[in-house]
Parts: C-alpha cells; structure tokens; sequence
C-alpha cells in the first residue's frame, strides 16, 4: 500500500519526473503521428496502383499480343469463373506522343494503354481519375464537375471541349485566311495551336484514311455516320486520355507564390501518336495517328499520371494491327496484350494465379497480382516505415536513459527516506517496487498524454497544417505535389497500443536498476546518510 | 554483560557483538564484544560518546544491521541470523524506531507518515478494508502525543519537537514490544527535549513499553531505569539508575 501511495507522492511532487514524462509523451505522439501518416500515404498509394492495376493482370510476354480476346475471356471465365468479378482487354504498347505549344513541339515517351472504358471501370476505379468527374477549382472558384457522376465512362467530349474545339478551329481557319492559305493544303505551316486538324478533320473523310491497310475498311467505330465525318468540329476516331502529368507542367504563380499547373493541351485539342507495329517485313514500323484529347487522367500516381495514355481500345488494335477484320466489316478476332481480372474475394488471389498458370501457356503470358507486379515499390515502403519505426524508437529510448539518470537522481535524494522505510519493516523488494510502479507510473502517464497529443494532432493534421502554412507563410504540405486534398492519415489502434506498450516497457526497464540499487540501500548507511 | 535487576527472561538481549566496518582500505571496529538486554517494559538508556558505537549497537538490537560476532535474541529466541523477510517482519511488528532527525517523509502529510507502518504491514487490499479503523487509530495516537490539531501538515511545516512527536507516534502505532530511540533529544533545545523525555517515560509507564534509549547527555540518560555505558565497543560498567 505504502509503495502505491509513496510512488503516487513522488509523482505529484517530483518535477524533474515531468521531463521524464514530456520526453515519453513526445516520443509517443510522434509515433503515432508519423505511423499514421505513413499509414495514410501507403494506403492511399496501395489504393491507387491497385486501382490501376486491377486484382490479377495477365500480360503477353511480346508487344503483338496473344490472340484471341474472346477466347481467352472464356478460357479465363472457365477456369476460375467463380472468383471473377470482373475481366477487361487492354492493349499496352510504348509510344510517343507530340503535340504543339506556343509553336514548339513536345514530342513526349508515354506508355499507350488501349482499354474498354465500361468494363476497365468495372475492374478497377477509373472514373475518379477523370478530370471532369471532378470539381474544379478555377482562379479560386469552385465549379461542379464537367460530368455528372451517373455518367458512364465514354469516349464523348464535355460541353467545355467541344466549345473549345469549336473556338480552335475557327481562329486556325481565320489565321490561314489571313494568310491566303487554304485550310485544305497539305503543308500548312502550324499555327500556335495545337490541333493537327489539317489532316483528318477538315478535309478527310476517315480519320484513319493515312493508313493504307486492310483497317479502312473496318467499320468506324464513332464516324460511321457519313454526315459526321464531314463536320470539321467532330472529334477525331481516336480518342484519348492523358495522363495529366504529361500534359502540364506545374509552375509558382507569381503573385500568390502558390504551386499551379499550367496545361499543355485541354480536352478538345488533338494530339499526334506513334506507335511500332511489327511490319509484314519482320522490321519495326512505325506509325503515327492524330487522337482527340477526352479527358485528363489523374490518379495522383505521378507513376501513372507523367506516362499514361488511355485510349479506345478498338482503335488502337486497328493501328496496331491487332484487329482482324473479314472484308465485310465484320470483327473476327483480335489480339490483346494483358487482361486485367477483378476477384470477387482478394485473398483468394494467390489461387486464381496458380489455376490460370496452369491453364495459359507460361512462354505466352505471365500472369501476377498487382501487389508482385508493384512488389519493389511497395516492399520498398515497407522498408521505409520499418526504418523509420526503428529510429523514432530510438528517441524513447532515449527518453528512457532520460528517466534512468532521473530515477538514479532520484534514489540518491531519497536514500533516507529508504532507510526510514526499511527500518519501518519495508522489504527490499517493496523499496524495488516503489521505483518500478513510479516508472511504470511515469511511463503510463507519459503514453497517455502522447496517445492523446498524437491522436489529436492525427485528427487534427490539416488545421494544424493550415495554421502552420498562415504562420510561416509557406505552405507545409503542397497539396498540387502529392494530389491529395488533405493528408491522409490511418490510425492502426494496433500500432497505437504497440507504441504505448513500448514506451511503458522501456520506461519500466529503465528504472529497474535505479530501482535495484534503492532495494540494496543498507538501511544504517541509508540513514546516515545526509 | 550487564544484569537485569529484574531476574526475568529480557525481552530483547545482544549478546558479544561485534562489529567492523569496512571503508576501502580501512576498517573501523565498532563493536568489540558489547552486550545489552532490557527486561519487559525496562527503560534503558547507552551513553557514550560519538564514536563509541552505541548507535550501531542499537541498530543491531533493532536488526537495522547484522552482527560480524554474536547474537541478538528476542523473548529468548535468535533473530539475528533469520531470513530477510522474518527480519522485516520484527521490525514492522516488534520494534518501532525514533531517531534523531525524525526522518518522517517529506512527500507524506503527518497523519499518512503516522498511518504508513501499517500500510507496509498490509497489502493493498487488506488495508484498503481497515483503512477507516487505521486511521482512527493514527488519530487517537497523535492525539495522545498532542499532535491532533496537526494531521495534514507536512512535514516541512511542522517543528523539532512536533516531528518527534510525529516520529514517536509513528513508531507507536504497530503497538510495538520495543521502542529503540536513537538520540531523541539530540536535536532539539532542551525544553522540548525534557517535553519529548516525558513523553517516553509516559508511555514506558502507562503503556508498560520497554524502551531501549541512545543518548549522550549524562541528564538525558539518568531519566531511564538503568544505564550502559559504552566506551570503544565495550560496555563500561553498568548501574543502577534511581527510578524517575
């Protein structure tokens, strides 16, 4: 009882074990706060390859792809049908993509992903990534979305591009008017637009008219209403989303000192594409097409978002060869370069991949999940958190050697009252146990408070950025860097009780030899001492 | 060794102790072969002067310290050579201890330094059941030593002679067989110090508490029953003193 009351005392009338105490508190609280946003970023970051990459890809080991789509669906569908949610086609090929800004050309490495827009937005978030789902900001405004959120993902253009595809062609017109050219010559010097739109739009009948292979004849896939294709305004057959990275590039507004991203091309605007095809020859050929601009894509993956080009699947088969048509029009197959696989239940993930290895040829295709296809990155985190765990660890402990010196201090202060306590009848290991429950006392209050300041603070995160950012002037955490709106924490109350337990663990270790040395005290000595 | 007046079995006895104390290279001996008893409810004082060993010989009686040579028996039975725990136990029960600087704890208010024997006789929860009867009990105690109006102080607020009342109290409130007192009076004027006397030959008187006294005032100690005398270790001659 004695122990409980005396080390409750001490406590309270000990101010020195306030630092102990301080120095707990905010080894805990930074824990926890640095735990949670890790957590937070890792988890949105997972979020974000994830959604990308969909459960399961099944991926060609060549760029022409496997044959056929339908073929391997149903072989997919038969193997492990019961686990799929859902399964999309895309076709991923290296390309390079230019287009024209203040009369310069940017010809840009990007990584073309062909895709089904309604089944890719099955397998995986797509429509969250597309600017015009999105609300914008406008010189401080906010705006609604360009799109309602029950559109489905399409190849359309919004209202805002089409006006602006309006706006474009006719000052490009007007620009070669003044210059007694007419928009039908071949070599029209480029204005400072960026449309290409003296090829198709204005004066071609197919867009796809400069390759001269089998594909014209396949059916156009949006302009195969003849009084279309002779609207010069009408969008282009190959269509296009950007990753927004590639477009943009972010710079210091002069006078608000705030990071903006000034864009390259908006939807609207064309852009020219190259692509390799094997050619009947066996050499690689190259091509190059004009695509409308749709959308600007944004994951907040700067992986993604500064190299991906998502574009209508069908099309760029054609481009690619990859389309195999019968004179009437009618597909027969084509071929694909990965299926992406959505499962119904992830964890059966590692299952769905040995059934289909063993279904699919391994010298034709590989087949993953997303976390070993994203297994460095990810694992890198990993290593990261751990590293990071390691060292603010590290700065308990040295709260603890902070409370060791304090309770060593402490022992000799009170080596009278030891003696007194034992001349009373207190055992040694009572006089032990004092020090130990006031360690253990230090390290509970110590864990609380930080519990409480990290939690807080965790909660709290963006108005403390806020205020930090009005204070000095600077913003702390730059929302247009990351593409998050606000920090994302995630508070594991694992990681909160594995914290706590820590600190109060090494603050109960600390004060084990201080409090070893107070039990050893002989009582006389003890009580001459002055 | 001394004789008791009493013919009886002494309640508490040490018996050719010795003792040295080891300080690096040097080493004192205290102790050279120095006895003491005290019979039931005796009043027994040791005079010597500083050095003399007088306090570890009280210590040894009260088992703060262990004897190189000889023995310490209580109601006839060794208790020198027991266990640890058994060693806590006589101190918490047989023996209460009052020194020269009180040394009640700081931390602790006057009632609570009273109150804290007995906490350390009980656990936790056997206290927290006779807490009420406890601290009764510490009241009524420090009433009897005239400390009733003082029960919260600190002990920093308290004076010479009030924190050897508290002290006396402390030690009184586990009813203990022996009280050893370890230069009571040594720091205190000597009106408080006849105050604090009057008290211990009170309660030798009315509570029949035997009470084994270390002092080094000649007028201090011939208020007891009887006095040792010790010189290097040793006990010079015993006499009888005359009754108050």
């Amino acid at each position: 009882m004695y122990k409980l009351l005396l080390c409750v005392r001490y406590l309270r009338t000990r101010y020195i074990a306030l630092a102990s105490i301080i120095s707990v508190m905010l080894g805990v609280a930074t824990m926890i706060v640095v735990n949670s946003v890790l957590a937070g970023f890792t988890g949105e970051m997972r979020d974000r390859i994830h959604g990308f990459l969909a459960d399961i890809v099944l991926e060609a080991r060549h760029s022409d792809g496997i044959e056929d789509s339908a073929d391997i669906l149903r072989t997919i569908e038969e193997t492990v049908g019961s686990d799929i949610a859902a399964m999309t086609p895309t076709v991923e090929v290296p390309a390079l993509m230019r287009f024209e800004y203040h009369g310069q050309a940017y010809p840009i490495p990007v990584a073309l992903v062909g895709i089904l827009p309604s089944s890719k937005a099955k397998v995986g978030p797509l429509k969250q990534y597309l600017a015009s789902y999105q609300p914008r900001t406008v010189n401080g405004l906010s705006h609604p979305p360009l799109r309602s959120d029950d559109e489905p993902v399409g190849w359309e253009l919004t209202a805002d591009a089409v006006a602006r595809r309006r706006t474009m062609i006719e000052m490009q017109k007007n620009w070669l008017e003044t210059q007694g050219l007419t928009p039908s010559a071949d070599n029209v010097p480029e204005p400072v637009f960026e449309e290409d739109t003296t090829e198709f739009s204005t004066d071609e009948d197919t867009p796809e008219s400069s390759l001269d292979d089998a594909l014209i004849a396949a059916p156009d896939l949006f302009n195969d209403d003849p009084e279309e294709n002779t609207d010069p305004l009408a969008p282009l057959a190959a269509r296009v989303f950007v990753g927004g990275g590639i477009i943009s590039y972010p710079y210091r507004h002069p006078e608000t000192g705030e990071l903006e991203r000034a864009m390259y091309v908006n939807p609207g605007d064309d852009v020219t594409l190259s692509v390799f095809r094997t050619g009947v020859t066996g050499k690689p050929e190259i091509d190059s097409f004009d695509a409308t601009v749709c959308d600007v894509f944004q994951s907040g993956m700067s992986e993604y978002d500064s190299k991906l080009v998502l574009m209508n699947l069908q099309q760029l088969q054609k481009y690619l060869g990859m389309l195999h048509t019968s004179p009437d029009g009618t597909i027969l197959g084509d071929a694909v370069t990965s299926i992406q696989i959505k499962l119904n239940d992830y964890n059966n993930a590692d299952e769905v991949v040995r059934k289909l290895k063993a279904v699919f040829p391994p010298e034709l295709v590989s087949i993953k999940t997303w976390e070993s296809k994203q297994g460095l990155l990810l694992s890198a985190v990993e290593m990261e958190t751990a590293i990071l765990n390691v060292l603010l660890f590290l700065i308990i402990t040295v709260a603890g050697f902070g409370i060791l010196a304090i309770f060593f201090m402490i022992v000799v202060e009170k080596t009278r009252d030891i003696g007194v306590l034992k001349s009373l009848g207190a055992s040694s290991r009572g006089v032990m146990s004092i020090f130990l429950s006031y360690g253990l006392g230090l390290g509970i209050v110590g864990s609380a408070a930080g519990v409480t300041i990290g939690l807080l603070f965790v909660r709290y995160i963006n108005e403390i950025e806020a205020a930090l950012s009005l204070i000095t002037g600077r913003r702390v955490f730059d929302r247009d860097i990351y593409y998050f709106d606000s920090i994302p924490t995630l508070v594991s109350p694992f990681m909160v009780m594995w914290v706590a337990a820590g600190a109060i663990a090494i603050a109960v270790l600390a004060s084990v030899l201080p409090a070893r040395r107070a039990a050893r005290l002989h009582p006389v000595r003890a009580l001459r001492f002055d | 060794m001394s004789q008791t007046v009493k013919m009886t079995t002494p309640i508490i006895c040490a018996r050719a102790i010795q003792k040295t104390y080891h300080t690096g290279a040097h080493s004192v001996r205290v102790l050279r072969g120095a006895g003491i008893s005290a019979t039931e409810s005796e009043f027994v004082s040791i005079i010597g002067q500083s050095g003399s060993g007088k306090s570890t010989l009280l210590h040894v009686l009260g088992l703060l310290d262990a004897p190189d040579v000889g023995e310490v028996l209580y109601e006839g039975q060794r208790i020198d050579n027991l266990n640890e725990q058994a060693r806590d136990q006589l101190r918490n029960r047989v023996f209460g201890f009052i020194f020269q600087f009180y040394h009640l704890l700081p931390e602790l208010s006057l009632i609570e330094n009273v109150m804290s024997p007995l906490m350390i006789r009980h656990s936790l929860l056997s206290y927290w059941k006779q807490r009420r009867t406890v601290r009764q009990q510490a009241h009524e105690i420090l009433e009897q030593v005239g400390l009733g109006h003082r029960l919260k102080h600190r002990p920093s607020e308290l004076s010479g002679g009030e924190l050897q009342r508290g002290a006396i109290a402390r030690a009184l409130i586990t009813r203990p067989r022996v009280l050893l007192a370890d230069e009571p009076t040594g720091n205190l004027d000597a009106e408080t110090g006849a105050e604090i006397m009057g008290l211990l030959n009170r309660l030798n008187e009315e509570n029949d508490l035997t009470i084994v006294m270390v002092t080094h005032d000649e007028t201090i100690a011939r208020q007891a029953h009887r006095i040792v005398r010790l010189k290097d270790g040793q006990i010079e001659k015993a006499r009888m003193a005359s009754a108050m």
